[in-house]
């Protein structure tokens, strides 16, 4: 389990995170989501140790990660596995010699036992006849499954996904929505996911948390964001008059006002 | 110690640089051969003292300061590029994540290799400029061989050759260490890469040159 104990964080003059606290739940989907210039990323790079905060405790498994010598921080670290948002691929690799790399790095297995592994992840995450190819020949969509396939590949116990859908359309960012969820049920790992998509907020958002201004504003999920009083949180998800029609419409459909397809058109004409 | 990748650095910086030392040493060992034939005019001095001054100026200058200026922007802007570039895609931060010391992984082996090998290349420009003196002035009708290896054999001061090694194993570790420090801490995108590149040469150069001045001052009395 991951908790996050009142962490600041600032630069300089700027504080970007002030006191966030927060438990991610452990086997489930945790969603960060913000504005630009929220804190997402500043927390995430926190949680995953790039970034000392200043304040607070980042706890793996009731240790606080900050306090561990490196010995104790590689061990976490070998348990944590990240998806970039750019996937953060290694140009000079092969997608197969990519997804082998953590393998090389930590375990002393034989290359056909290592080469079984890889092809398995691969194989997960929907890859073929790729393992020849370098990054550069690849979809982004297809570089966001190598991604995750070197993430899982050493099982990870965490998984941390930064902005997985920025650059993709939005078919893709359903695949990739989609397999991260089934990764986190079929694993049984703790995913977090900063994003400000809101398709993924309701494909997988089992638990989420709305930063605002370096703070945690909201905190619930998925089934409860639509019927949320927070204007801070309405005014980041239902931005768009679109978006706030479709949310009226939803509500009068939950409270039996209206029932069919003609209501909801005179609705919208109305 | 990352093994395979020293390996691989080593064959990147030693084997990619081969070319271009080879180049610039057998014209430099030639052109030095032939300006110094055209300033000694004196009836007095023995022609074969050209190839005694083409040996010392190759192995205490042109072959370690030279090659290595030369180095510093071929070697330079490919470490601080590459690690830069690194540095912006997240790639190094993807390091850190699965625990792997990514100064030990990526900085320490491109010094270690640079240290091993530059110093060769620098052995190896010697030997070839001194040989490109050799063919330049022969073609041109200055010495014959015999002569040329006499000069050679004059006078000469196998401190000198250390003094070389000095240089070069000094030069190896700036035109390393300065780009990999600029490209390692690279902040933006394409641009900063580009930057940091241009800087990483620059700096390297000068310190080169500076510390060309203050070993000769200090090892050369």
């Amino acid at each position: 389990m991951i908790e996050v104990k009142n962490i600041k964080k600032g630069f300089g003059e700027r504080t970007v995170l002030n006191g966030v606290s927060v438990t991610m739940q452990a086997g489930k989907c945790n969603l960060i989501i913000g504005a630009s210039g929220s804190g997402k990323t500043v927390f995430m790079k926190s949680m995953v140790g790039l970034l000392v905060p200043d304040e607070g405790e980042i706890c793996y498994n009731e240790k606080d990660f900050n306090k561990l010598n490196n010995e104790e921080k590689k061990e976490i670290r070998q348990q944590i596995g990240m998806l970039f948002q750019g996937s953060a691929l290694f140009d000079s690799l092969t997608v197969e010699q990519n997804v082998m790399f953590p393998l090389n790095m930590f375990t002393k297995d034989t290359y056909a036992k290592k080469l079984k592994r890889v092809n398995e992840v691969l194989e997960r995450v929907k890859l073929k006849d790729v393992n020849r190819k370098f990054p550069a020949e690849l979809s982004g969509g297809m570089k966001k499954r190598v991604g995750i396939a070197r993430a899982i590949v050493l099982n990870p116990k965490y998984l941390f996904v930064d902005e997985p859908n920025s650059g993709l359309d939005p078919q893709t960012s359903l695949v990739i929505d989609k397999l991260v969820k089934e990764i986190t049920t079929e694993y049984d790992i703790t995913t977090v996911v900063n994003t400000h998509d809101m398709n993924s907020v309701m494909e997988i958002g089992d638990h989420i948390i709305f930063m605002f201004q370096g703070k945690k504003e909201w905190e619930g999920s998925n089934k409860e964001i639509i019927f949320n009083k927070n204007e801070r949180l309405n005014e980041f998800i239902f931005a768009s008059d679109f978006l706030k029609d479709a949310k009226d419409m939803r509500m009068l459909e939950q409270t039996g006002k209206i029932n069919n397809d003609r209501d909801m058109d005179k609705l919208l004409k109305g | 110690m990352y093994w395979k990748e020293l390996m691989h650095q080593c064959n990147e910086i030693g084997i990619g640089s081969l070319g271009i030392v080879v180049i610039i040493s057998a014209f430099m060992g030639a052109v030095s051969a032939l300006q110094t034939a055209y300033q000694l005019v004196s009836p007095v001095i023995p022609m074969s003292t050209v190839a005694q001054i083409v040996r010392d100026t190759v192995i205490l200058e042109f072959a370690p300061t030279l090659v290595c200026i030369v180095l510093a922007g071929v070697v330079g802007s490919k470490i601080a590029s590459e690690l830069g570039n690194m540095r912006v895609s997240e790639q190094i931060d993807a390091l850190e994540i699965m625990g792997i010391n990514t100064k030990a992984y990526l900085v320490l082996p491109k010094i270690l290799a640079a240290v091993i090998v530059i110093p060769l290349l620098v052995v190896v420009s010697a030997a070839l400029g001194i040989y490109g003196g050799q063919l330049a002035s022969t073609t041109a009708g200055i010495l014959s061989p015999q002569q040329y290896e006499t000069g050679l054999l004059q006078y000469f001061q196998p401190y000198n050759v250390f003094f070389a090694l000095v240089k070069a194993y000094t030069f190896a570790f700036l035109i390393s260490s300065i780009p990999a420090y600029y490209g390692y801490h690279v902040e933006g995108g394409a641009l900063e890469i580009g930057r940091a590149s241009t800087k990483a040469v620059v700096v390297s150069c000068v310190s080169i040159l500076g510390a060309d001045y203050v070993l000769a001052a200090l090892l050369l009395h």
